[in-house]
């Protein structure tokens, strides 16, 4: 308002121009001083993809409230593939990045090994002092091979199962989550149930949201997808791999999925709906579920162990690129919400799983009343710690995409599994190639 | 001008050969804004882009470049993906621009009688065409929504069981082409109408007085005469159906066009080769086929409507 009135004063005194001059200085001030450091103001810019929930969580807020001048804005995609094509085309071109970009897991090999030039190197503010902190593989992971750090974790994806108990009851099954954790101790344990449930089912409700998510879950729990060690592509003869696809496509096979693309509209409408009875949920998918079942679903979601054992699913980092304005600053910013206190009240929050050791120590008693009082930390702090340490690839997100695609083929077409395989084998060709 | 002649007329004695050299530049220099700007973001771009065709590049090291001469547009004829593409570009074309140009010839027919509220009505024949083409696609989508859809609940009113307008190739074509029908009848209309209003109406006059129905007017007085309309409609229609591209990509938000490519156009392809996988000599290959197929099919147009306004000056 005072900036307003001021300048209707200005515009009768002085006229037009000089307003224009005026409106101009007033919009050099700031950040002229910024570069100053102390004192002045800075807004650092912060680019993410899907949920990582900081603004939510009020992290943002709290950021502001110690660091007087500092204001934050975000901005958010939601899906994950359409972030990073942005985040390649302004990289490429070397403006219109933010302060601060977050990096998916399976994109930080690309950025390790073909961009290490476009991200700052941490160590120069410090970052080296910071690595006690996080769980090693996720530390080694940001690293390049000359030893620059060039991003910090955020958030890990152990996995878990999540079940509407109400359904259940509806269907005769069990809804403990004891109970149901043994029962389905092995996914054709999983499978055996959902047919069960199948048989008794309230109407327009599957086992499961699609077999690409069942597929995305399994291959989860493996230290070798797409690449092995040497960063050779092994995904077309990978035993573990072809296991993961078998399950999926005897899921779909057998009718027990609801045949929904994850993250599409109608996937975000089937929450509410109550299109199926389970899901399978990486810790970051609980912010999700909340914000997509929203308040009529507090209560009747709980999360119980996975089939088959733990594993991991997704994840992230926070980068500075080079072409960012405030480098020092956003540091500061990444640094602090990547701290242990902060990565386990965004646990609390959000759900989003912490990768500092600290943190997941800090949140070992947590429990979630939307999700029936689940003790969440201990599920998701056991499936961490037993999780295997991933082999990560330049093309990991993109191979994948192109078999969860054929999947859905198996599941929403009833193409032949062999037509469906050879087509992601096209796929992936055409993607790498 | 009014100034610069004033001028010239205060000092004579230099005046004539200035003059007259001004007159021979001075329309050059009355063009030269607009093929300064064609230069910078038509011509420039599109050379780029052949360049850049014959080069290996991705987005993610575009500092390596490796020759690779006609590779790139080798490697597309063998293309699978390519094939079905350019195959769904012409079937979506098709099913998109045929009911759309028959409809707006019917709805400019409608509108040409004398109604009450016409004018509101011809504005709002416009009106699909000022909304965005993402706004529309979202809505569609919805509306064509699987399980939730508006469309599949009307079907199933009828007793017509839900059909999956995202898998089917031929369901997810014809919700696609609905959307470019949607947003493109009212304005081909619109240019029909004018058309319609530049036929003399002694023509109309004198058909009625050798009894000639309506339907036969329509047919032997409206339609000749809107030939030249039709063609200019046909050729921007198809230039329009051959870059389609925001609707498919929006239509599920998928690159790929569906996930079996079901409705993956040609402009769509392009955009997932170059801004998806990130590989930028290839997309740029993809783009000078594009080029070249609108310019034999534009030429095919021409050919065809020459050749029909020769037969008729000869009849």
């Amino acid at each position: 308002m005072p900036i307003a009135r001021a300048a209707r004063r200005a515009t009768v005194r002085l006229g037009a121009v000089v307003l224009a001059g005026t409106l101009l200085a007033a919009c050099g001030g700031p950040s002229d001083e910024a570069s100053d450091g102390a004192g002045g103001k800075v807004t650092v810019t912060v680019d993410l993809f899907g949920s990582f929930g900081y603004k939510e969580a009020g992290l943002y807020a709290e950021y502001e409230k110690l660091n007087p001048g500092v204001t934050i804005k975000q901005t958010d995609t939601e899906d994950e593939a359409d972030y990073w094509k942005s985040l390649q085309t302004r990289l490429a071109g070397g403006g219109g990045l933010a302060d601060v970009q977050g990096i998916e897991v399976g994109r930080i090999a690309s950025v390790t090994q073909q961009q290490a030039d476009r991200f700052e190197d941490l160590r120069k503010y410090g970052a080296d002092e910071l690595k006690s902190q996080f769980a090693e593989a996720k530390w080694a992971a940001a690293t390049a091979s000359n030893g620059a750090v060039l991003g910090l974790g955020t958030d890990v994806g152990p996995e878990a199962m999540c079940y509407r108990s109400d359904l259940l009851r509806q269907a005769g099954l069990p809804t403990d989550r004891g109970e149901l954790a043994t029962k389905w101790s092995t996914w054709d344990g999983y499978l055996e149930l959902g047919k069960k449930y199948k048989e008794k089912a309230p109407a327009k409700s599957a086992w499961i949201d699609s077999v690409g998510s069942l597929y995305s879950i399994m291959i989860g729990q493996e230290k070798e997808r797409y690449y092995d060690a040497s960063g050779k592509l092994i995904w077309e003869t990978n035993p573990a791999l072809k296991t993961a696809w078998d399950t999926s496509v005897e899921a779909a096979r057998s009718g027990l999925s609801a045949k929904l693309d994850q993250w599409s509209p109608q996937w975000n409408q089937a929450f509410a709906a109550g299109s199926f009875a389970t899901i399978p949920c990486p810790a970051w998918m609980l912010g999700y579920i909340k914000g997509q079942a929203g308040d009529a679903g507090k209560g009747k979601w709980d999360i119980a162990a996975l089939p088959g054992g733990a594993g991991n699913w997704g994840g992230s980092y926070l980068a500075v690129p080079k072409a960012a304005k405030n480098k020092k600053e956003a540091y500061e910013l990444v640094k602090w919400l990547t701290a242990p206190e902060q990565q386990a009240k965004l646990f609390q929050k959000q759900g989003n799983f912490p990768s500092s050791t600290g943190a997941i120590d800090q949140v070992a008693d947590a429990t979630d009343p939307y999700f029936n009082g689940a003790p969440i930390g201990r599920i998701f702090g056991e499936a961490a710690k037993a999780a295997p340490v991933q082999v990560l690839g330049i093309h990991d997100q993109n191979v994948a995409q192109q078999i969860t695609n054929a999947l859905s083929e198996v599941e929403r077409k009833g193409t032949a599994p062999d037509k469906a395989w050879s087509n992601a084998r096209k796929g992936v060709a055409n993607t790498i190639g | 001008m009014t100034l610069a002649a004033s001028a010239k007329q205060i000092s004579p004695p230099r005046a004539p050969t200035l003059r007259r050299a001004w007159q021979k530049v001075s329309p050059y220099t009355y063009i030269a804004p607009f093929f300064t700007l064609f230069a910078a973001f038509g011509l420039f771009p599109l050379i780029y882009t052949a360049f850049v065709s014959l080069y290996r590049v991705e987005l993610q090291t575009p500092g390596d470049m490796e020759w690779r001469g006609l590779g790139n547009y080798t490697a597309l004829l063998s293309d699978e993906f390519f094939w079905t593409s350019l195959r769904n570009t012409f079937t979506i074309g098709v099913l998109s621009t045929v009911p759309q140009l028959v409809m707006a010839l019917g709805l400019a027919h409608l509108l040409n009688y004398r109604l009450r509220g016409r004018t509101f009505l011809r504005t709002a024949m416009l009106l699909p065409y000022a909304t965005s083409v993402a706004a529309a696609t979202l809505v569609f989508a919805q509306l064509f929504g699987r399980d939730f859809g508006l469309v599949n609940y009307c079907l199933g009113l009828v007793g017509v069981g839900p059909v999956d307008w995202q898998t089917g190739t031929v369901a997810s074509q014809i919700a696609v082409s609905s959307i470019v029908i949607w947003r493109w009848t009212g304005y081909n209309a619109l240019i029909y109408l004018a058309g319609m209003q530049s036929i003399p109406s002694e023509l109309y006059e004198a058909a009625e007085m050798d009894g000639a129905s309506r339907w036969r007017q329509f047919f032997h007085v409206t339609l000749p005469g809107l030939r030249p309309t039709i063609v200019f409609t046909v050729i921007v229609s198809t230039i329009g159906a051959t870059q389609l591209f925001g609707e498919p990509l929006l239509y599920e938000g998928s690159m790929s066009g569906g996930i079996s490519h079901q409705y993956q156009t040609l402009g769509l392809y392009m955009y997932e080769q170059g801004w998806g996988f990130f590989h930028l000599g290839r997309a740029a290959a993809i783009a000078w086929l594009m080029f070249l197929l609108i310019l034999v099919l534009v030429g095919v147009n021409a050919l065809i409507a020459r050749r029909r306004s020769h037969k008729e000056a000869g009849r």
